[in-house]
């Protein structure tokens, strides 16, 4: 197989998370963004698993370790962004600057 | 016997302690602390004086151990032989006589009890750098006279002069002292002990470069405290001081110390000519300087503050031609006639309330006492025989004669040189001495209003002063006490007639020049006022164009430098860190976004580089 296709495939998705992490305002889109960086990964794991022809096959026994810790994240940030609605009614990430150092003078 | 040395000590030294603590209104209280205290002193320094020079005990030792710096010691002690104890008791009697003086004089004055203990403590510093046995404990009572000097010099708080005066007098004896310290520390490193006695009977065993440098060194010290030139600035102007203090500073204390000194620590001076040379001619100049300038004053104390420094040259001429048993002698008719003199003319200040001959004249009648104290005062000043003055003075002249012709001790050119310049000055007393005669006391009365009556206290003081200025220098001589107490019983104390016939014919053509002009015109002036005289050849100008002006600079640029580079870098280094950390602070946006953005940012450029290297 050519394992092009998959590193590119992977790449693209990677660059579309990262942009989603940089760019958009709403936390569980940002979230959702996190998702693909991670499965964008995966692809590569996988792909590269086959390709190598591990007996081991531990590239798809990692991927199977970042899709538990995906769900974990998930899990764990959803309440997070939950609980911040509740206090903000707002999940917008970039109106979420308490920590700005204010300008001296 | 050492017990009472101490106790001479002392007593001032507890009345001034006493005394600062006393209320300003305790006046009479202060008085009799003060005095008391002082005549103990007196009685017990003339017991000590009897029974040290009649021979049984002879250079007595007592000291206390204060401090070990490794082999050095430092001691508190008593020496106790002829010298010490025939100056300590002029001390103490001119010390008693200004301060029974002085409460008269300060009758009106709120601050007495300060002014006594200061006295007090003045007088004690004296007697602890005359009976010291130790340099360091000498150099204690050398800056504690230091500090009274300041203190009572600028005791007329509202007088606008008094100040600069006083910080003139610490300041110009300052200069002298750090030498004078170091020559002690030189001294007592080279010979590995501040014993006084140790250090002189050991002199030899010293390398002679060290001795000349402690010398030298001395000699600063010296000069600064004795008025010598060029250091003598500060006592012309220390006049602003109340009248009793000037006696006190001129008599028997602060000046005389620095004559004191050498003459004690003499054996080091004979080591080598040099620093008997620069003594000589330190002395010449000063004579000549201070009769010169005296002649042209017209503040009555300061005629008799110029005199001081000539008179004082004189003793250093003395100590320069080799022979501190003349001017010791001298230091004690000087201290007897000079009190006098200043206590006089106090009177008369306190009479007339003024300072300046031009406004006066024709007291004579009006202040008979006054009149012919201050006729022995002056008489013993110009050296009329057979006052102890013209004793004393002979002997000086007598001793620079005898090194002048090659047959005494020191250098013949120094002897020369302090010879010409003491007949010089001999004439000029007579000259100033009678201008300042004929000024106060002849002519036509200034006074409109009739005199404040001076205490009985005042007069008496002169009364007693009197006695020794008229018999000291005879009496003295005849049994040869001096020379033996002084322990030089073979050096010749009396007038060489050379001399004598040269200083009698210089001093009564000078007398009669001045009487001759003065008859002419009662009125005026018998010397026409020259300012380079009266200005005193413009030294202080001078002083102040090479010393005082540069250091004024110099501090000026010191404090600049401190202010803006020293503080300059300080603070920049604060200022640049705080706007450094605002900018910085800029980043700290709150948008976790911009983080993210920075630090894959940051990973992508470490990342390039990392390929491209």
């Amino acid at each position: 197989m050519h394992i092009e296709l998959a590193v590119v495939l992977a790449a693209l998705l990677f660059s579309i998370g990262v942009y989603g992490v940089l760019a958009r305002r709403n936390a569980v889109l940002v979230l959702m963004s996190i998702e693909l960086m991670l499965n964008a990964v995966n692809i590569n794991l996988v792909a590269f698993d086959v390709w190598l022809r591990d007996t081991l096959h531990s590239g798809q026994t990692f991927a199977l370790f970042v899709v538990a810790l995906a769900a974990a994240e998930v899990g764990v940030g959803l309440a997070i962004v939950v609980q911040v609605y509740r206090l903000r009614a707002t999940v917008a990430v970039d109106d979420l600057d308490e920590l700005t150092e204010p300008a001296n003078e | 016997m050492s017990e009472i040395g101490w106790l001479v000590l002392a007593l001032p030294l507890g009345a001034a302690l006493a005394g600062f603590l006393l209320p300003q209104r305790a006046r009479r209280l202060a008085a009799i602390l003060s005095v008391g205290a002082l005549a103990v002193s007196t009685v017990l320094s003339m017991g000590l004086a009897v029974r040290v020079v009649g021979e049984q005990e002879r250079g007595l030792d007592s000291a206390v151990t204060i401090a070990k710096f490794g082999e050095l010691q430092v001691r508190a002690g008593i020496h106790l032989d002829g010298l010490s104890v025939v100056v300590a008791v002029a001390v103490c009697v001119v010390a008693l006589l200004v301060q029974v003086y002085s409460v008269a004089y300060l009758r009106d004055d709120d601050s007495y009890p300060r002014y006594a203990a200061e006295v007090s403590l003045f007088t004690s510093a004296m007697l602890i750098v005359v009976l010291a046995a130790d340099l360091i404990m000498l150099v204690v009572g050398w800056e504690i006279m230091g500090v009274c000097s300041y203190l009572l010099i600028g005791h007329y708080r509202d007088v606008p002069e008094a100040r600069p005066a006083a910080v003139k007098a610490f300041v110009v004896t300052r200069v002298g002292d750090i030498g004078f310290l170091l020559g002690v520390l030189v001294i007592g490193i080279g010979a590995g002990s501040f014993d006084i006695m140790m250090v002189t009977a050991n002199v030899g065993g010293l390398p002679a470069e060290t001795v000349v440098i402690a010398c030298l060194l001395l000699l600063a010290g010296v000069a600064g405290k004795s008025a010598q030139f060029p250091l003598h600035t500060w006592l012309p102007d220390a006049m602003v001081g109340p009248t009793p203090i000037s006696a006190l500073i001129h008599a028997a204390t602060m000046v005389a110390a620095g004559i004191y000194v050498v003459a004690r620590l003499f054996p080091l001076f004979g080591v080598d000519a040099l620093p008997l040379t620069v003594l000589g001619v330190i002395a010449a100049i000063t004579m000549l300087l201070g009769a010169l300038a005296a002649l042209a004053q017209d503040d009555i104390k300061r005629v008799l503050a110029w005199s001081t420094v000539s008179q004082i040259a004189y003793m250093s001429g003395g100590l320069a031609v080799g022979v501190p048993a003349a001017a010791v002698f001298h230091l004690l008719t000087h201290a007897a006639f000079k009190a006098l003199l200043f206590l006089a003319a106090g009177c008369v200040l306190y009479a007339t309330g003024r300072a300046l001959m031009s406004q006066m004249g024709g007291l004579r009648d009006a202040m008979p006492l006054t009149f012919v104290a201050m006729t022995c005062g002056l008489a013993a000043l110009i050296g009329l025989p057979p006052l102890s003055g013209f004793l004393s003075k002979e002997a000086v002249l007598g001793a620079a004669y005898e090194t002048a012709r090659g047959s005494g001790e020191g250098t013949a050119w120094v002897g020369w040189l302090v010879l010409v310049a003491g007949l010089l000055t001999v004439g000029l007393t007579a000259a100033y001495a009678t201008r300042l005669w004929l000024r106060t006391f002849f002519g036509t009365a200034r006074e409109k209003t009739a005199l404040k009556p001076v205490p009985r206290l005042m007069l008496g003081s002169l009364v007693v002063l009197a006695v020794p200025t008229l018999a000291l220098g005879p009496i003295g001589l005849r049994s040869q006490w001096l020379p033996n107490w002084l322990g030089a019983p073979d050096v010749a104390l009396r007038p060489e007639a050379v001399t004598t016939v040269l200083s009698m014919v210089l001093s009564a053509a000078a007398i009669a020049a001045v009487a001759a002009v003065w008859r002419r015109a009662p009125d005026r002036d018998p010397v026409p006022s020259r300012a380079i005289l009266a200005r005193a050849f413009y030294l202080d100008e001078i002083q102040d164009f090479l010393v005082v002006r540069p250091y004024r600079w110099l501090a000026t640029e010191v404090r600049d430098y401190d202010l803006y580079v020293v503080d300059g870098a300080v603070e920049g280094y604060g200022n640049a860190a705080g706007t450094a950390s605002n900018l910085l602070s800029r980043l700290q946006t709150g948008n976790v976004q911009t983080y993210a953005t920075v630090v894959l940012g940051t990973a992508a450029v470490l990342a390039i580089v990392a390929v491209l290297l």
